[in-house]
Parts: C-alpha cells; sequence; structure tokens
C-alpha cells in the first residue's frame, strides 16, 4: 500500500475546498454551465442521462479497506446503495446531487481518495496492473512509477487544458495486465544491459471511433527520465493535437497523421531541451516513493498447505480456485480474483454491503488491501492459501465466488443506454443475457478462456475492439442493432478484431453469440485450442458462414 | 475587461491596435503578431513601450529576437478549453529567458489563475469582474505543487526530501 502524507492530504484537501467553491458559484449561477462543464469534468463529475454521475479515481487499482469502506459510505449516503467498477480504475456512482458533491468527495479525502481528472482533457487516472508487487516475475513493482506520475501529472500547470483525454498505463510484467497497448502512453518497465530499471515508451493507442494499437515510440528511456519524455511527448501533443475536430484531437491521429518517425523526432527534439531539467529523477526520489510502500509481513507458509488439500475434494470448491486463484510471488500465499459478473447482473457493480463485507475478508485474509482490475473484477492479493477454502465461502455468501473469471460470463461492459448519455444501444440487458445463457459451468469450462466484451456506443469504453468476442451496439433507424467482432484481445499480443458480417437485432445477439461459440466448439482442432487460437489458425470466414448460412 | 497585475487590479497604459488601425503618436501599444513582424523595427523605434499579441497556433520560437525589446507579450486564450497557451508561456519564461509582462488574454476566469501562474503569466485581462476581484485568494488556493516549472515553487517531492534530510539531523 502507499501512504500519502501531510502534503498529499494537503493538496487533496485544498481541492475539494476549490470545488465546493465552484458547485457554489454554479448553483447561483455565477458559473453557466458551459464554464462549469470544464471544471465539473476535472473532478469526474458528468450530466448524464438521468442524474449526474460521480466518478473517483483509484490509482493504479490499490485500495486499502478504510478506502473501500468510505467508497461503501459514499454509496450508501449519497446515491442509491450501489457503485459501478470501470474498465480505468475507477468507480462510478450513478444517482448523485450536485449540491451533496462537495460533501461526497469530502468524505473520501479523509481516506486519501479523490476525483481529479477522473474526466476532462487533462492527463487521467494512471493505471497499472492488479497485481502489481504480488505477481511472480515482475520487473518490479511498476505502482512505485505510476505514483511518481501520478504526482506529476495531477494538477499539472501545462496540461489540465488537453486537445482531448489523456491515458497513462504502466505494466511490469511479461503478460500484459494493464492493457497498454490501447493507452495514449503505454509503458512497460524493462531492465537494460547494464541492469538499469528504464521504460519501453509506446505511444497512441486508443479504442473508439478510430481504434489504434499503440506504436514504439523508445525502447529504452531511463527511470530518471521518464517524467521529461512524458513532459516531451505532451507538450509537443498540446501543441499540435487537432483541436479542430473532437473525433480527431487524441494523440493517436496526430501520431498517425505525422507518421511514427516524423512524431518521435519532434519528441526528441522537444526532449532534448528538457531532460537535464528539474525533471530529472534521481534515485533518492525513486526511493522516497519507494518507501512509502509498505508490504505484508509474509509468513513462512508450505506450497500445499492441509486446508487446501482437503477442501480439493468439493468440486465446487475447486471449480472456484481454478480460474479465481492465481500464483503468488511468496511461497503459500495466493492473489485472489473476486468476480463482480453473477449470473443475471451488470458486469462491475457492487453493492454497499458487499463493499463492506469485502473490506473485512480484506482485512481478516488480505493484509488490508484490494485491487481493482480493468475486467471490472476486484482481487484480494495476498491471501494464505490455507485460508482458502474459507474466504471462498464467505464470498460465496456474499455473491462474490461466481467461478467465471476469465470464462465466458467474464464480460466487460459499458454502462450503455441505460445510464449513459452518450449511447446509442444497450449493453446490460445483453451482458446478463449472456451470462444466463452461458450459466452452465461445464459448458462455460469446456469453452474455456473467452472474454467478450460490449459497448453500447462507437466510444467503446466497454473494449470491444479488443474483446475475443467484441459486441458494439449502433443506432439504425431507429434500431438498436449489433456488429459483431471476433479476434481482438487487450494483452502484450493487442490487436483489434475483425468485423464478421452486418449487425443483428437487440433479440438475436445472445443467439448470435451461441452460433460463434458453437462454431468454435466445432472448428477447434483439440479442447486445449482456445477460442483465439482457432480464430488465429482460421480467420473470420468460418466463423460469419455458421452466423449468416441461416440468417 | 479588468486587468489584473502584481496582484491587483490596474488600469491597462496599453492601446490595442488592430491590423490596420493608424499607430498612435505615442503611448503604449499592444500589436497582433503579424503587423508587429511586419513592422517591428519602425514600431520599437517610436517613443511608448511595445507589446505583442501572439495567436496560440503561432511558434513561439519566431519572437525570440525581439524579447529583449517588448514589454508585454499577450497569449491568447480562444476559449478556456484551449490550452496551447500554457506550453507557449512556459517555453517563453523557461526557454527563453523572457522576463518582461506575460499577459493572458481571451477566456480567462478565475479557476485557471492558478495554472496560469504556475505557466509564467504575470498579468491577466480577466473576462469578469468579480474574478478579477477574486484574484489574490484565488491565486492562493494551493499550497502543494507536485511538478516542477520555472515559477520557482518547491514540489512536493522536493519538500519530502528537505523534511527528510532536517528529520535527518542528528540521528
Amino acid at each position: 500500500m502507499y501512504a500519502y502524507d501531510e502534503i498529499d492530504r494537503t493538496l487533496v484537501n485544498e481541492r475539494v475546498s476549490e470545488f465546493r467553491d465552484q458547485v457554489k458559484r454554479r448553483l447561483s449561477g455565477e458559473l453557466n454551465e458551459d464554464e462549469f462543464k470544464m471544471l465539473r469534468l476535472q473532478n469526474g463529475v458528468y450530466l448524464q442521462l438521468h442524474a449526474y454521475m460521480f466518478r473517483v479515481a483509484i490509482p493504479y487499482g490499490t485500495l486499502a479497506t478504510n478506502q473501500l469502506r468510505a467508497l461503501a459510505h459514499v454509496a450508501r449516503k449519497y446515491d442509491r446503495g450501489y457503485g459501478h467498477f470501470t474498465t480505468r480504475q475507477n468507480i462510478q456512482f450513478n444517482w448523485i446531487k450536485l449540491a451533496e458533491l462537495p460533501d461526497a468527495l469530502a468524505d473520501l479525502a479523509e481516506v486519501g481518495i479523490h476525483a481529479m481528472q477522473t474526466s476532462g482533457n487533462n492527463m487521467r487516472n494512471v493505471t497499472s496492473d492488479q497485481w502489481a508487487g504480488v505477481a511472480p516475475g515482475e520487473i518490479e513493482d511498476p505502482r512505485i512509477w505510476s505514483e511518481l506520475i501520478r504526482q506529476h501529472t495531477t494538477l499539472h500547470p501545462e496540461f489540465s487544458f488537453l486537445p482531448r483525454k489523456f491515458k497513462i498505463a504502466i505494466t511490469a510484467s511479461d503478460h500484459d495486465r494493464a492493457a497498454i497497448r490501447i493507452h495514449d502512453i503505454g509503458l512497460r518497465l524493462i531492465k537494460n544491459e547494464k541492469g538499469e530499471t528504464g521504460f519501453e515508451v509506446l505511444v497512441g493507442g486508443g479504442l473508439g471511433r478510430t481504434p489504434f494499437i499503440a506504436k514504439t515510440i523508445k525502447h529504452f528511456v531511463h527511470g530518471r527520465d521518464i517524467l521529461s519524455y512524458i513532459e516531451a511527448i505532451l507538450r509537443v501533443y498540446n501543441q499540435y493535437g487537432r483541436r479542430d475536430n473532437i473525433y480527431k484531437a487524441r494523440i493517436k491521429i496526430l501520431v498517425h497523421e505525422l507518421g511514427i518517425e516524423k512524431f518521435s523526432r519532434e519528441v526528441e527534439d522537444e526532449w532534448q531541451h528538457i531532460r537535464n531539467s528539474s525533471l530529472q529523477i534521481d534515485d533518492e526520489v525513486i526511493e522516497d516513493i519507494r518507501s512509502r510502500f509498505t508490504y505484508p509481513a509474509y509468513e513462512k507458509l508450505p506450497h500445499m498447505p492441509d486446508e487446501l488439500r482437503q477442501a480439493a475434494a468439493d468440486p465446487d470448491f475447486e471449480a472456484w480456485r481454478k480460474n479465481s486463484v492465481a500464483p503468488h510471488k511468496v511461497q503459500g500465499y495466493s492473489i485472489v480474483t473476486v468476480s463482480l459478473k453473477p449470473t443475471g447482473g451488470p458486469p462491475g457493480d457492487a453493492t454497499a454491503e458487499q463493499m463492506d463485507a469485502l473490506a473485512d475478508l480484506a482485512d481478516k485474509y488480505s493484509f488490508s488491501e484490494i485491487r481493482v482490475g480493468h475486467e471490472q473484477n476486484l482481487a484480494l492479493p495476498h491471501v494464505a492459501k490455507r485460508d482458502l477454502p474459507a474466504l471462498w465461502k464467505a464470498l460465496d455468501r456474499l455473491g462474490l465466488a461466481t467461478p467465471n473469471v476469465n470464462l465466458i460470463t467474464d464480460i466487460i461492459a459499458c454502462p450503455g443506454l441505460d445510464y449513459c448519455s452518450l449511447a446509442n444501444a444497450r449493453s446490460i440487458p445483453i451482458a446478463q443475457e449472456l451470462t444466463r445463457r452461458f450459466a452452465n459451468h461445464e459448458l462455460a469450462n469446456l469453452i474455456g478462456r473467452l472474454h467478450i466484451n460490449i459497448s453500447g456506443c462507437i466510444n467503446a469504453c466497454g473494449h470491444h475492439h479488443v474483446g475475443h468476442i467484441g459486441i458494439l451496439g449502433v443506432e439504425k433507424n431507429g434500431e438498436e442493432v449489433y456488429q459483431i467482432t471476433i479476434g481482438g484481445r487487450a494483452d502484450e499480443n493487442a490487436a483489434l478484431g475483425t468485423l464478421i458480417g452486418p449487425g443483428v437485432k437487440f433479440d438475436e445477439v445472445a443467439d448470435v453469440i451461441e452460433d460463434v461459440v458453437e462454431a468454435y466448439l466445432a472448428l477447434r482442432e483439440r479442447p486445449e485450442e482456445l477460442f483465439m487460437d482457432t480464430v488465429k489458425r482460421l480467420g473470420v470466414e468460418p466463423f460469419k458462414e455458421r452466423v449468416y448460412a441461416t440468417r | 475587461m479588468p486587468l489584473v497585475n502584481g496582484g491587483k487590479i490596474v488600469d491597462d497604459s496599453f492601446v490595442k491596435l488592430a491590423v490596420d488601425t493608424p499607430l498612435p503618436e505615442s503611448g503604449d501599444i499592444l500589436v497582433p503578431a503579424e503587423r508587429f513582424l511586419g513592422e517591428a523595427d519602425a514600431l520599437l523605434k517610436r517613443a511608448g513601450k511595445v507589446g505583442v499579441i501572439w495567436p496560440n497556433s503561432r511558434d513561439i520560437s519566431e519572437l525570440v529576437p525581439y524579447l529583449g525589446k517588448l514589454a508585454v507579450v499577450a497569449l491568447v486564450f480562444p476559449t478556456f478549453r484551449d490550452g496551447r497557451a500554457y506550453s507557449q508561456a512556459r517555453l517563453l519564461r523557461e526557454r527563453y529567458n523572457y522576463r518582461g509582462e506575460l499577459r493572458a488574454t481571451g477566456q480567462v476566469l478565475r479557476d485557471q489563475f492558478v495554472f496560469m501562474l504556475r505557466a509564467g503569466f504575470d498579468a491577466f485581462d480577466v473576462k469578469k469582474q468579480a474574478d478579477a476581484e477574486a484574484f489574490m485568494q484565488t491565486a492562493k488556493r494551493y499550497s502543494v505543487f507536485y511538478q516542477p516549472t520555472g515559477d520557482g515553487r518547491i514540489t512536493a517531492l522536493h519538500r519530502r526530501m528537505q523534511l527528510r534530510h532536517s528529520e535527518g539531523v542528528g540521528t
């Protein structure tokens, strides 16, 4: 965990007091909606279809139990008793009153949580691997660098009014759980031949109307130079990014229009001016940040405790353990993913009661720490293996032990037309229907790893382009129509999916997905061949044929 | 629009000239970039101070040869959402060492003062009277800054280092 000190707390409190004043001026009419819009967005407040939506940052996905309880408190006191975890390590509340927002922010500030820059045309919440610091084989804990960048990008005086939003993600593992290739800047922590820590820097990824996979702009930037290098990229973007057309304003368009070579030359020029400035980070500063991350006092535990051996006889426990429990870097411990995808439920939602109860479980079993991942699930990062059976029973009672992590019902979905003013189509009901269709665990298990991503509009908050199966809702002649893509992925081999044919109606989506899955089961060469491998081997044609031959 | 300079609302001694306004005999003038570049020598020779209004889409390095002779550089915020002039301001102050008045013009609201001050602005053509009056109060809103900029304010990272070293004395 990272501990905020007095300096960080002061800034958060100053921000709350500024926003209180801004809300007051809006309510008195001193600020018009156009002026206020930019200010509220910078504090995570959207005006949605029915009410204000409030988005809270969970930097690099790490939460302490008192912070999760504070989120539960906000859900209960200011909202309708639940919150929605998103694909960007945020939580959203959907029914909050403008006049009460400053109080909600003040309550969160008490535990070091804020909503700064969770929206608006500035640098957004820095995201990272939800298993950071506990995953076996990572270069080092990427959150140390995430925190450095979080601080640097918070209320940045030059980059708070960019052409568009700007997202940075960091990973330190070979297996990319932070989806860095679909971010404006993706950073991959690496060591050079001298053993020094630095980053491969990628730029210009993003989904939405014009999706791009990020390109490598520099193979190695030393850790001490990472802030100046990011600053150089941002300065080029701030000056040359398009402002005439909102759809062409993201950095991915600038990189695409200039070409990565020309863009990288511009950045290099700028960087040479500033790399030896006060932006250079010395080891002492990094050590200071590192020292404020505390790690559990792990016990020396056996690799296979008796409790786990005994529980293995219970097939329900085993079904859960196989997909929810991952290896930990410390022997005798595990990382437990907590599924927020119950059958028939909206993906990513948690009630205040669930949040409070999960905080209690994290206190008891996970050194008071919780993680939030971009797949809209939570995780307990330090669970002793001997506690797994007891934890499973407790999670099951809370409805948080659906054994479907990484399976077909572990669906990523945006809020869609039910909540979002941008959406053209419903997402949640599609996700709910699919979780019912594939509720049979035997079948889901037989299918194996398969990610479905659903977006209710072209803005792609549900990351449909990078779903193994992607579902995009659009509006056509007053009707919701869904386009299906296959073969996308957001990991270290990130790729955009391919459209398999014309859009289908709302009522047909679940049938079509069943057809795609049946086609895969018939086409795969052996049970170990995953959906993605079959698509890679055969392309979209056989799937297209199966879906459209009878329609 | 009220002008705030040195933290106070002041009278603006500069007259804004359009591209084709006849040049007044004397007095301080603010001239659009294009006209300034076209007539720089003549403008700088006459009595009275000269300032330039520089659009946010034009490369600020074109202004470098004249920086020592200019009394004011006015950068433009066509809307408060357009932040290009923040980069221009930092380049002028930090890379080109411009020490004259750096004025923010256009859609300038109180909620931008802290960002503008940190980027190097010291004069503000404020859109609303109430915002101009609230300048001092608003400018002092923050005491913690995470990024080093040319304004010389100590960053949180360095403040922590100082605290750590002072605590370390005698241990």
